[in-house]
């Protein structure tokens, strides 16, 4: 019998998005000088609210605040920027069913995953560096580590809730006060984080949020008043920023894109890694910097796992991001879309096969089918490039060593992936990859009390754990 | 294959195997699957057609048995549009009862036999137990696996009890019953699967519901990879049940969505999967006429048999 799935959508009235926002500082809601942008549903393409562009003054006022509340937020007793940390959390968890819809409306993704994945992890960020707090002095940095001062934080719109987490969580445990610009096409849930901050009480200028683009992140990092940049984004701009800050004395932290290898062998379990493969590169539609881009197999397994692939690729579903049954949801904007395309054709041109799972797509938004290429080659782009989108690449290998040599063999570093039943060839694999992550039979997992990094390409520095609490210390 | 341990043991322990944080995390997240308006009305009536409505006391009594079938034949008096559950399953000595009792309905008589539930007896006797079922009208067998034998790698003897069994069954359809509670890993569920189907297991079944943990949504998504795997590879299809510890529509629906998105539509069937529950029924009756008028009735507007 065929079992249809009824449409099943999550609430939005549990959401209220005011037609225009803006910017945070102070804690107070104030206006842009910049040009006003809009933020719109990439599933619908309808506009969603008119948000402030902060111009350089605008910057240079929230610095300012930032740094004038650095003197009091800097001197108060960690167990007291704790109570602060933990309240933020209890309230993200309150507000967790609000936060979700409203992360699927801004950036199309499932609300499976805003619910299940992204806010559980804000949430656990907030309460793991909230108890770090008090308890500096025991991390490995000395009896009485200090904070850096005001720390200017640009985050991209694949994760904009957790990625504000990551940045904002253990800076505020250490004692330093943020200024931070979430993404231009995601700025309703760090508005909504400014709503948050405010309802914990927290005091004004410890948290500032500026919203804008490129030039508004730009002005933010070149900001003299600024002693800490942390950015996670791409490659690219990680590079004008490595070079706008050299020289400045402003500690920075960089994560930036990749090009992960999920590495598998003839003796994994294979419904596991088919599972394994899926989250690693469909999680997110692809959005996802240390994404399984790569799937290195064994070539005595290629043609069965690749049947059992597209099989389980088959049974995904794409569509309304706010449907509580939708497993792929729109692509983030009409730029990323039409990069994910070009990427696609020079994959076809360049001799790789393309196959992709015939799902229908919604008329109106942003879409892109899941989508795998069998026969790449080391030297195609879309083997070297980071899609940064629900594309696979499928590569073979031979033995452990060629497996490693290959999984090497990019300008990235940040992730890696190996399934196999065998205990000591996981250690082995993790021994020889450079990335900053391994995982062994499993993918994209994240716990606050992980380190999160990249080698090479993929940027410097590490979030997350107790490596984490180095970025925002003075050490 | 079948002709050794040793033979029988490089087939089974070649098999991919089975990650069991992968597999739990898997049927969680199928688990997250949100049925609702008339997928779930939908479901609630294949659900429906899909058990096994089950009693397996010391205390049956013919009494008990006949008021079972006119339940499964008729599960709700008051609404004629609710289908009949597949079968009723019931221990060797009543199937006679129960066979009179459905006879023309369109409702399978199941019996459970070979020792059920540890098992622990001899062959010769899980043969007799089995032929008298069937002569006895019984038109399904389920039967336990001696799962001593398999945990002490005896393979070949789990494999010939069944072949055996098949044949004293006859034209009956033929569950294996593989006890995961007592096979402890998820690479042992999965390996006791391929034993029973190339054994000729017509269906396999999770429990025999007398040990816990019953079916659990990952070893029946093991037992469903398995069954797709099987079809694949032979080209023949083969049933499942999942049996103990689903009580609730919700859980009843869980298991539908499992079997829909891992061995597929095809499985979607009575003839293909099945639930053996007793108080599952009520529930699903009870679900089905809120999806109807919008509202619960109490628990004395549905009998309890």
């Amino acid at each position: 019998m065929r079992f249809e799935y009824a449409p099943a959508p999550e609430s939005r009235d549990v959401v209220d998005i005011k037609p225009s926002y803006g910017l945070f500082i102070n804690g107070d809601f104030v206006d842009g000088s910049g040009t006003a942008f809009k933020t719109i549903n990439p599933a619908s393409e309808e506009m969603l609210a008119e948000v402030a562009a902060a111009d350089e003054a605008d910057v240079d006022r929230a610095v300012t605040a930032a740094r004038k509340a650095f003197e009091s937020w800097a001197a108060l007793p960690g167990r007291e920027r704790a109570k602060y940390l933990f309240r933020i959390a209890r309230i993200i968890q309150e507000r967790a069913r609000e936060l979700a819809v409203l992360e699927s409306l801004d950036n199309g993704k499932p609300i499976r995953e805003s619910r299940d994945v992204d806010l559980p992890l804000v949430a656990a960020h907030f309460f793991y560096y909230a108890g770090w707090a008090d308890k500096l002095g025991h991390a490995g940095f000395g009896a009485d580590p200090r904070p850096l001062g005001v720390a200017g934080q640009v985050i991209p719109w694949n994760f904009p809730l957790l990625m504000l987490a990551w940045k904002i969580a253990p800076a505020l445990a250490c004692g330093n006060t943020v200024v931070l610009k979430p993404a231009e096409t995601t700025p309703l849930t760090a508005l909504a984080f400014a709503e948050i901050c405010v309802q914990a009480g927290l005091p004004p200028g410890v948290v500032n949020i500026l919203t804008g683009a490129g030039a508004t992140g730009a002005a933010l990092v070149n900001h003299p008043g600024v002693d800490k940049v942390a950015f996670t984004g791409s490659t690219e701009v990680g590079r004008l920023i490595a070079r706008s800050v050299a020289g400045t004395g402003k500690k920075v932290t960089l994560e930036l894109g990749g090009k992960a290898a999920n590495i598998v062998f003839d003796d994994a379990a294979l419904d596991q890694a088919v599972e394994g493969i899926v989250n690693g590169i469909f999680f997110n539609q692809g959005h996802v910097c240390c994404a399984g881009s790569r799937l290195l197999v064994q070539e005595s397994i290629a043609e069965e796992l690749l049947d059992a692939l597209k099989r389980r690729l088959g049974t995904l579903r794409l569509g309304d991001p706010l449907d509580k049954n939708t497993d792929i949801g729109a692509i983030n904007s009409a730029e990323q879309l039409a990069r994910i395309r070009s990427l696609t054709e020079s994959g076809e041109l360049e001799g790789a096969e393309r196959w992709t799972a015939s799902c229908p797509l919604p008329d109106k938004g942003f879409w892109f089918p899941p989508t795998l290429f069998t026969g790449v080659a080391q030297s195609h782009r879309i083997a070297r490039e980071e899609i940064f989108g629900p594309v696979l690449s499928v590569l073979t290998f031979r033995t452990p060593a060629e497996a490693v040599e290959k999984a090497n063999n990019t300008p990235y570093g940040l992730s890696a992936g190996v399934w196999t039943e065998k205990g000591s060839r996981i250690l082995w694999m993790a021994d020889k990859l450079r990335a900053g992550v391994v995982w062994a039979n499993t993918f994209n997992r994240f716990d606050p009390a992980s380190p999160f990094g990249g080698y090479k390409e993929s940027g410097h520095g590490r979030e997350g754990g107790r490596h984490g609490l180095e970025a925002y210390l003075d050490v | 294959m079948a002709s050794s341990n040793a033979t029988l043991r490089a087939f089974l322990y070649g098999l991919p195997g089975v990650d069991r944080v992968g597999a739990d995390q898997r049927a969680a997240t199928l688990g997250t699957r949100s049925i609702k308006t008339t997928a779930k009305a939908e479901a609630i009536d294949l659900a429906i057609s899909m058990v096994d409505l089950t009693t397996l006391e010391g205390a049956d009594t013919p009494g008990k048995v006949r008021a079972m079938c006119a339940k499964a034949v008729r599960p709700d008096p008051g609404e004629p549009s609710v289908p009949r559950v597949a079968a009723v399953c019931v221990y060797p000595d009543l199937v006679a009862c129960a066979a009179s009792a459905l006879s023309g309905s369109g409702v399978k008589v199941a019996s459970v036999a070979t020792g059920f539930p540890s098992g622990r007896t001899s062959l010769e006797v899980k043969t007799a137990d089995t032929a008298l079922a069937v002569a006895a009208g019984a038109d399904e067998i389920d039967m336990v696996i001696d799962r001593g034998a398999f945990l002490a790698g005896d393979l070949a003897r789990v494999f010939e009890e069944i072949v055996a069994v098949k044949q004293a069954a006859g034209d009956a359809h033929l569950k294996v019953i593989l006890e995961t509670g007592e096979l402890a890993t998820y690479d042992n569920v999965r390996r006791a699967s391929w034993l029973a189907m190339l054994a000729g297991a017509d269906f396999i079944k999770t429990s025999t519901g007398k040990v816990s943990p019953a079916a659990t949504p990952p070893v029946t998504l093991i037992m469903l990879e398995a069954v797709r795997d099987f079809r694949a590879a032979t080209g023949r299809m083969v049933g499942v049940k999942a049996a103990g510890g689903i009580r609730t529509t919700k859980d009843a629906i869980k298991y539908l969505v499992l079997v829909n998105e891992t061995a597929g539509e095809d499985w979607l069937d009575p003839a293909w999967f099945r639930i053996g529950a007793s108080s599952l029924l009520n529930d699903l009756l009870m679900q089905r006429q809120k999806m109807a008028t919008g509202r619960y009735a109490g628990p004395d507007y549905f009998t309890l048999d």
